[in-house]
């Protein structure tokens, strides 16, 4: 059974290294300020103690005060997971980093959390409408969207 | 006293034996072979024979165009899981000539449209339509089909096929039972049947040959 890491203790070990990064923890996930999103997941990624060499979703949320893109990580070594977050307040052009160049596998979900949330990733290769067609007009899953 | 033969031999006979009996039958068969085959239409009366059917180009053209209508693969949803079970062997569409479902538009002569289609997709779908030769029919398969269904308010579906191509038949139902989609089969039968064929000769009936 896959063991789901308790967000407070990876938050403990991201603090060690990047002490202003954490926004929040529970139990079930860890929230990271988004100018440090990219570091933490490099981290998370590279650490041994951690080693999340897969990303299995992701996927965003609209609070009407701020947009949460969330990151469901996993370990196919260590067979252990972490919810991970991260929250835009800005509501106009909301970006957050790509972290595509860590998981090859969030290009296509990029894009599907651009096409309909309108969160633009930053050093995404090909950021383009997956699911709806060129030339549609704004973002389906926003809260605002009539 | 009679010398017992070595095994060899006695199998060898033995073979031979076999190969007489078959020989034999082959002569057989081959000697029944010559008689004269009975005409199957003996029976039939000589006034019969001599008898002429008269029909209209209507009639026997739309019986053609309508015993075998061939579907185009084109099943952007569930209901055509509907259809595949109207293809299988329970609801059997091969007793209206259908079985055969064409990958190439090209080949086909109906398009049952199973599910719902959305706008992106809406240009593919008209595409296949434009690209089957005439005649050519549709069918309104499911809710979604004949008017976008639940999702007809949604900023991504098509309300109803009609918007893209010309529908003959509507079969609502969410999704339609086989019976439902084959009682609309025969509703377009119907509705062929009493098509006007309008064949166009590539000469004038008239036969008069046309100098220089």
């Amino acid at each position: 059974m896959t063991v789901s890491l308790s967000g407070t203790e990876v938050a403990k070990q991201i603090a060690s290294q990047f002490p202003e990064a954490i926004a929040e923890s529970s139990n079930q996930a860890v929230v990271v300020k988004t100018e440090y999103l990219l570091k933490v997941a490099e981290f998370l990624k590279n650490s041994p103690d951690f080693d999340f060499n897969y990303l299995n979703d992701m996927t965003a949320a609209d609070y009407y005060d701020y947009f949460e893109v969330v990151f469901q990580l996993s370990s196919l070594n260590l067979n252990h997971k972490l919810m991970l977050k991260t929250r835009c307040y800005e509501r106009l052009k909301p970006a957050v980093p790509s972290v595509c160049c860590l998981w090859r596998g969030a290009e296509l979900m990029e894009r599907e959390i651009y096409d309909l949330m309108g969160i633009t990733f930053t050093g995404h290769p090909n950021l383009k409408r997956i699911v709806l067609w060129e030339g549609f007009q704004g973002h389906p899953l926003r809260k605002d969207y009539l | 006293m009679e010398v017992e033969k070595p095994v060899e031999s006695r199998c060898f006979d033995l073979q031979t034996e076999l190969d007489r009996t078959e020989g034999a039958n082959t002569e057989v068969l081959k000697a029944k072979s010559i008689a004269p085959i009975p005409d199957p239409d003996e029976w039939l009366e000589k006034s019969l024979e001599r008898n002429i059917l008269l029909t209209t180009v209507d009639t026997l053209v739309d019986w053609a165009r309508r015993s075998a209508l061939w579907t185009v693969i084109c099943f952007p949803a569930c209901c055509a899981f509907e259809f595949i079970a109207t293809a299988g062997p329970r609801f059997d569409i091969s007793r209206f000539g259908m079985e055969i479902i064409r990958a190439s538009p090209r080949q086909a002569d109906l398009m049952i449209t199973a599910g719902t289609l959305t706008w992106k997709m809406a240009p593919q779908v008209r595409r296949i339509y434009d690209q089957m030769a005439e005649p050519k029919w549709v069918i309104a398969m499911g809710a979604c089909g004949c008017s976008g269904g639940i999702f007809a308010s949604s900023y991504s579906v098509v309300p109803g096929y009609n918007r893209i191509v010309p529908v003959d038949v509507y079969v609502p139902g969410c999704p339609p039972r086989p019976e439902a989609l084959l009682y609309g089969v025969r509703m377009l039968q119907n509705k062929i049947a009493r098509e006007h064929v309008d064949i166009k000769l590539p000469f004038p009936l008239t036969g008069t040959k046309k100098e220089g």
